[in-house]
């Protein structure tokens, strides 16, 4: 059926008559590919520049709307050999985008100007022990305060900002000393400048902020590389619905694009787009995605349907609805937003060090300058030695020391299949000591599968899997991955929300529903099994019915035994049914279980376990878990959760493994280990350090050694966090 | 030490020049596709891939 495709939501209208679309393509993976895909693109008319971003795997694709238009872009990459997603990045991407630009400008400023000023401040240290006049080393301070005092003000921004903004809230972060530290080094060599003074401190000021920028670079380096590729995941997965407009016609258009009021027709095998209510036809819904129930609903119109359902056997038409008030939606909105506020902030590892940290550097300070006022010396010497030790405590290694390990292990962690959603997701992780496990789709795959001990002929099966590949269908392609020869029955026809059918050595073999098959009469083995979906298999003579139920992941018992050993309570709160949670319990021997629950007794449970002291990390899937993650004090998800449950997902898992999980546990403590061992590292920096200080001896060339050294080490230190956690794993 | 009246602004010439020429770079998008930049040598354009 010829249908017309509407894409214009991604589209963003150009100049005369031109367009531009950004495009997620999976499969790039060489320079061959991106001259294939470039160059193809180029000679079809109407296109007037296509370049692929081998980094992003997105394309960005121009062309004139009056010779071509998007679907036939789309189609012209497929026919290449590539799948191309329509892309419409999030705004946390651009801003992050936008917030990465601006990092590395400051950074450049900061790195030109910390050149130039070592370039003065080597020849002043040289000319201060041979025959520099003090003229000269006046020029050359005057010089530096020209180039520092502008690159501080600014590439220091990022700092100043956030000590503010902390300030207003009147809290204490790791850049409120930072702030002052840089603000007093400049402030106090310009003084020492205009006094004729031997020593100024533009150097360690401008060279803080240098490595400081590069820790913050980092850090949102890695955070967007995992958010692009999370991006471009869900960009893959996106769904498309088919709107019936008022004209009868039907129209293809991104499952985002719905408003309410549209009416949508979700053909059998379908995953419907958006909640809303069934205004014609009948059906089989698989809500397993939203309630963690693996017994298929029985809908007919007038009756609720949530998105993230898929449409087993019947067309449905239905109207598209905002969460109204009562639904499911309703409430797990409504239970989300309570446990967002409840929840209470987390304050990180670092923040946490900065809130001991900045007074007791402060009051130091302080007490340096009263000691040397008591013991006779000068008001301005007293100040200035203070000052001197406010500037060798700046906590430079303090803040490259957690960010620094946090990258590394955000790597580590990306092969390992996680991707982190924050970055302070780390540390909490490493503190789970309960983990809460959803069961449909977290423990079990998130796509049923054959039951393999079914009793079924192997021969008949592979021509069964063989015919399913020519289908659709959720519970065909269940059936096609146990094929093992991967091509279609040639002539192969599928009869949507029926079955398939193609000749098969001369004689006829259908697959699908039993009606279609001609098999009438109960299924034998439905009778005593509720938790299978069945699909008939009928060739000649010969009739199968083909059980397809939820199975475990491979790994499941594995991880789950390794995990109670590293000391972590297991615990299984299910939606589904107590009958079909029991089975997996005792085959994970978790003895801690419970079935059939609400959203909201899912937070219930929770909330108790973390009111006894327990740090929880939940694992789960379904929409219904979504406040769950929320209340949970960690959290993850697996890749094919629902969009609301992975918005609220600290971390999400890849593949079919639960061993990510495990991973994350590993690489996460292991990280915890490294952050803190670099935390005392910086901290025995400060304690060799201060005493200088604070005796008075304290030249520039002695703090910028010191500097540059102890922020050396501890990115050296975390580089030993990747090492580690991979040869370990 | 004339000889500081013109090497001191050269020097800080030069540096400002590398400057503006990395923020230029950044500016028109140098650093957008750094592992595209890498393989995108590789191809041949005389030779039909």
């Amino acid at each position: 059926m010829a249908e017309t495709v509407d894409l214009s939501m991604f589209v963003e209208p150009g100049a005369a008559g031109a367009s531009h679309m950004t495009l997620a393509v999976d499969g790039v993976a060489c320079a061959g590919c991106i001259r294939k895909i470039e160059s193809g693109l180029t000679k079809l008319p109407g296109v007037i520049d296509a370049r692929l971003n081998f980094t992003q795997r997105r394309l960005a694709v121009d062309w004139r709307n009056d010779e071509i238009d998007a679907p036939r872009i789309i189609e012209a990459i497929e026919a290449i050999g590539y799948h191309a997603h329509p892309f419409a990045p999030e705004r946390v991407e651009a801003d992050d985008t936008a917030q990465a630009s601006w990092l590395l400008k400051c950074l450049a400023v900061a790195g030109f100007a910390a050149m130039n000023v070592m370039l003065l401040s080597v020849s002043i240290w040289a000319g201060n022990v041979s025959d520099m006049t003090p003229e000269t080393r006046d020029l050359f301070h005057w010089l530096s305060a020209l180039i520092a005092l502008p690159a501080a003000a600014y590439a220091g921004q990022p700092f100043f900002r956030s000590a503010l903004r902390a300030l207003r809230a009147r809290q204490l972060n790791m850049d409120v000393p930072i702030s002052l530290g840089v603000t007093l080094a400049l402030g106090l060599s310009l003084f020492e400048t205009a006094t004729h003074a031997t020593h100024a401190y533009f150097d360690s000021a401008i060279m803080l902020l240098f490595f400081l920028l590069c820790g913050r670079y980092l850090d949102l380096t890695m955070r967007r590389k995992t958010r692009l590729f999370a991006g471009n995941l869900a960009s893959l997965k996106a769904e498309f619905a088919h709107r019936l407009e008022p004209s009868g016609e039907l129209v293809q258009i991104p499952a985002a694009a719905l408003h309410p009021g549209d009416r949508v027709l979700v053909r059998p095998g379908e995953r419907i787009p958006a909640d809303g209510t069934i205004i014609n036809g009948t059906s089989d819904i698989d809500e397993s995605l939203v309630t963690g129930e693996t017994l298929h609903r029985a809908v007919r119109s007038g009756m609720t349907i949530y998105a993230g359902s898929i449409n087993m056997s019947g067309a449905l038409t239905m109207r598209v609805t905002a969460s109204g008030a009562g639904t499911l939606v309703d409430e797990v909105e409504r239970l989300l937003d309570k446990a967002v506020e409840a929840k209470s902030q987390t304050v990180r590892l670092a923040d946490r060090v900065a809130r001991l940290y900045a007074p007791v550097v402060h009051a130091t300070a302080a007490l340096t300058a009263i000691g040397w006022l008591v013991a006779g010396a000068s008001l301005h010497d007293s100040i200035v030695i203070a000052i001197a030790v406010l500037i060798i405590t700046c906590p430079c290694a303090i803040a490259l020391a957690i960010p620094a390990v946090q990258v590394v292990a955000a790597g580590s962690l990306f092969r390992s299949g996680v991707i982190l959603n924050g970055g302070d997701a780390i540390e909490r992780l490493a503190e789970a000591d309960t983990i809460v496990f959803d069961k449909t789709g977290t423990l079990t795959l998130p796509e049923p599968r054959v039951d393999g001990n079914a009793g079924i002929d192997p021969n008949v099966l592979e021509r069964a899997a063989r015919l399913a590949l020519s289908s659709r269908h959720p519970l065909a392609a269940a059936l096609a991955r146990v094929a093992q020869d991967r091509s279609p029955y040639p002539g192969a026809v599928e009869e949507p929300g029926q079955g398939v059918r193609a000749i098969i050595n001369g004689t006829e073999a259908r697959l699908g529903n039993a009606e279609f098959c001609n098999v009438v009469g109960n299924h034998p083995i439905a009778a005593r099994d509720g938790t299978a979906s069945f699909i008939t298999f009928t060739h000649n003579g010969s009739v199968a019915t083909i059980p397809i139920r939820q199975t475990l992941r491979p790994d499941a018992v594995a991880v789950t035994k390794a995990l109670r050993k590293r000391g972590l309570d297991l615990i299984m709160l299910s939606g589904d049914r107590t009958a079909a949670v029991a089975p997996v319990a005792e085959q994970l021997g978790i003895q801690n279980w419970r079935g059939g629950l609400t959203p909201a007794e899912k937070i219930a449970a929770i909330e108790q376990m973390q009111s006894q002291g327990r740090r929880v990390l939940m694992v789960g899937d379904g929409l219904n878990d979504a406040p769950a993650l929320a209340a949970a004090y960690v959290s993850l998800s697996p890749i094919t959760a629902a969009h609301l449950t992975q918005a609220h997902a600290d971390a999400l898992f890849l593949g079919e493994l639960l061993k990510p999980v495990l991973q994350a546990v590993i690489i996460s403590r292991k990280t915890r280990a490294l952050m803190k061992q670099n935390l005392a590292l910086a901290a025995i920096y400060n304690a060799l350090a201060v005493p200088l200080a604070i005796a008075g001896v304290v030249t520039p060339l002695i703090a910028a050694v010191a500097m540059s050294g102890s922020s050396l080490l501890v990115t050296l230190n975390a580089l030993r966090a990747r090492s580690r956690a991979e040869t370990r794993s | 030490m004339n000889v500081l009246m013109y090497l001191v602004p050269m020097a800080l010439l030069l540096g400002l020049t590398g400057l503006i020429a990395f923020l230029w770079s950044l500016k028109s998008g140098q650093y957008d596709d750094l592992d595209g930049a890498a393989v995108r040598i590789l191809p041949d354009d005389d030779i039909e891939g």
